[in-house]
């Protein structure tokens, strides 16, 4: 069983709702993302999902741009990427890493390369936001011998026809995005949430985890109550921006920037499930 | 060759593409959010069954002739043809459209799009800015909400262009992330678009983007490949030997070309933009110097680092400052059926002078890059021969920026 099943498995079976955290590997620098996937996972993150800076990122609102152009400007790329996962790997053994990013680099890179090396490293799942179903084949290929999940996203335009193909290819879990948008924006209408991720429910048995627009308590709580768990991207990432005002890198600091994910945490766990 | 001889169109070959699935060779496809998805699918699905109705392109056609004014001529410059020693230089007129480029045609097409779906709102991106006035004319007609994101560097560059946006009813967006150039523009666009989806049609301005876009902006650009080749036939007697055209993202080349594709005899010249020199790194010419990628939406050359990070590219035209070009070209580079080129900011701009002063012609800049190539083209080439050139756009939006690099304030 890959990490991300069983890590998801232990959590529904304790009753808790997953928590995922979405960081840009090298923001602000290769040594404080390691640092601060560490203090996410002591403030109670089930699995992390870490961004591949990419300098055209479409399908993300301003604040994860910024958070990629300031890892971009530090030089990261995907060999930053992977020299994170498996420093992270030194100390932690079991918190599921999921890279998320565009096609473009892993393309340059080449899938059979990228796939090996991103196994390598430790990671557990992979989730590009430009490679639908459809052209995912080749990488599919590759990823299922090595056990890696491949994660697609289900936003509320996509249709049956395609909600299909997404649930046949997809493993780990579906990423059910809240709105029309792009990252960072605000969620509107929580009724129309439930009402699709209970569609999702008749026709997969892949945990859904609900992200875009999850930025506090109350949005964690709303969007908890429908799925097996929540992604929290741009609010984090905020956050981690004030960290380039600054050199310390203390721990205190560090886990300041990360204060929203334990207090979600928290309010989650409070909840009778 | 008569025209009958050429016209068999087989139902596949090299140049029937793209497939299904919007593939030229391994280049095209779909590479878009999930969200777009549906959007995109949609779209293909009106474009499949509008452009089977002889209707559709009757109103096209009306358009085309009442509003644009086409057919453009195409006009044997006589006095650059005697300096070059050369081949016959002809200009295919695009520079004489309404709204001063090509365009138009393509906004024309995808505004009947937008209203046979009832999309009450248009977006659009634009880099020198013909394309975000061409979309602000065709939403003012249709009495549609336009709005149009623009680089906040090329807001600055085409001052004269963003005015007549706001003057034609059109919000003006610049922005100011990454390169603020057209490819952020496109991003910003496509944010937009994800965002307001239900309501809003998307007119991308050149045969980039996800597969249908490169399709359909294509077959609304064709028609200056058609009336050439006719306009060609009737005036000489005969095809082109040579076609000229320069490559932003490639859409008033891709029109001139693509009826010609089937004519072994028709050589293609593609003129990207050499900035610098493309031995400086200081230029925006991905076919000569990129290699595949995925970039807005589909598989095709792009200027990327080795890390795959798409690199910030420089023209002095905005037009074809773009690190990406539509996939139709990626595969008539592979399949050796095109030559692409590129010329520098320098040659550009003497050309741009040249056309001006000797047949009273300003062309667009972006228009200036295929004119400086096709004259050292003609200098080889004799008598006989002849090049047609798309003169894509008229330069009437660039004199500030070359009055700006001769150090003159206007
Ligand atoms: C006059 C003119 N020519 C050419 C271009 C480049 O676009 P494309 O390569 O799609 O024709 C532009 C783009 O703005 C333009 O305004």
């Amino acid at each position: 069983m890959s990490r991300i099943k069983s890590c998801i498995a232990a959590a529904q079976a304790a009753g808790r709702k997953a928590l995922i955290p979405y960081i840009v590997a090298g923001d602000p620098d290769h040594e404080t993302t390691v640092a601060l996937m560490h203090q996410l996972v002591r403030d109670g993150a089930d699995i992390i999902e870490l961004g591949m800076p990419f300098s055209d990122p479409s399908s993300d609102g301003a604040i994860i741009q910024l958070g990629a152009e300031r890892a971009l400007r530090n030089g990261a790329g995907l060999d930053t990427v992977f020299s994170v996962v498996s420093q992270f790997r030194q100390q932690d053994d079991s918190t599921p890493v999921v890279l998320m990013g565009y096609l473009n680099p892993v393309e340059i890179m080449g899938y059979p390369a990228f796939v090996e090396q991103a196994a390598e490293a430790g990671a557990d799942g992979l989730l590009l936001v430009d490679l639908p179903v459809s052209a995912a084949e080749s990488l599919l290929a590759l990823t299922q011998p090595r056990d890696i999940d491949v994660i697609f996203l289900v936003a509320p335009t996509t249709t049956d026809r395609r909600i299909a193909a997404i649930c046949e290819h997809s493993s780990g879990y579906l990423y059910y995005v809240s709105l029309k948008g792009v990252t960072g924006a605000a969620i509107s209408d929580t009724g129309e949430i439930a009402g699709r991720v209970a569609g999702l429910r008749a026709q997969t048995e892949l945990p859904i985890m609900v992200g875009f627009g999850i930025k506090d308590n109350a949005s964690a709580l709303a969007m908890a109550a429908v799925s097996d768990g929540v992604i929290v991207g741009s609010a984090l990432v905020q956050k981690i921006g004030e960290l380039s005002d600054t050199d310390s890198r203390e721990a205190s600091l560090i886990a300041d920037k990360t204060a929203l994910i334990a207090a979600i945490r928290q309010a989650l766990d409070s909840k009778p499930a | 060759m008569s025209d009958s001889e050429t016209a068999v169109t087989p139902e596949q070959d090299m140049f029937s593409g793209p497939d299904l699935a919007g593939h030229f060779g391994r280049y095209g496809g779909v590479f878009v959010g999930e969200t777009l998805m549906a959007a995109v699918e949609e779209l293909d699905q009106v474009y499949r069954k509008l452009s089977k109705d002889p209707e559709f392109w009757q109103e096209y056609d009306r358009d085309m002739k009442h509003y644009v004014g086409r057919p453009s001529p195409l006009y044997l410059a006589e006095r650059l043809t005697a300096k070059y020693g050369g081949a016959k230089i002809i200009l295919k007129r695009e520079d004489l459209n309404h709204t001063g480029a090509h365009k138009i045609n393509n906004t024309i097409g995808q505004a009947l799009l937008a209203k046979f779906m009832g999309k009450p709102r248009i977006i659009a991106e634009t880099g020198a800015g013909q394309h975000g006035v061409a979309s602000a004319t065709v939403a003012a007609r249709l009495g549609l909400e336009c709005h149009v994101y623009m680089g906040a560097d090329d807001v600055k560059r085409q001052a004269a262009n963003v005015y007549r946006m706001k003057l034609l009813g059109a919000n003006v967006i610049p922005v100011t992330s990454g390169s603020r150039t057209l490819k952020d523009a496109l991003n910003e666009a496509l944010r937009d678009w994800a965002t307001n989806v239900d309501s809003t049609y998307y007119i991308i301005g050149t045969v980039a983007g996800p597969h249908p876009y490169p399709m359909l902006v294509r077959d609304f650009q064709a028609i200056i490949g058609r009336e050439a080749r006719a306009q060609s036939l009737e005036e000489y007697g005969k095809l082109p030997d040579a076609l000229v055209a320069c490559v932003g993202g490639g859409s008033n080349a891709i029109g001139l070309f693509h009826p010609f594709l089937r004519d072994a005899e028709v050589a293609m010249y593609g003129v990207e933009a050499g900035g610098d020199g493309v031995d400086t790194g200081r230029h925006a010419a991905p076919l000569s110097a990129g290699k595949p990628g995925v970039l807005h939406g589909n598989r095709t050359y792009v200027m990327s680092d080795d890390r795959g990070q798409i690199v910030e590219t420089h023209s002095v035209s905005a037009g074809l400052d773009y690190p990406g070009v539509g996939p139709e070209h990626s595969w008539l580079k592979d399949i050796k059926r095109v030559n692409y080129v590129s010329v520098t900011d320098t040659e550009a701009l003497d050309a741009f002078r040249e056309l001006t002063r000797m047949e009273g012609i300003i062309p667009a800049l972006e228009s200036a890059h295929a004119i400086a190539y096709a004259c050292k083209l003609a200098a080889t080439m004799t008598p006989e021969q002849t090049i047609v050139i798309n003169l894509s756009g008229r330069g009437d939006k660039d004199i500030h920026t070359v009055a700006d690099i001769d150090g003159i304030t206007i």
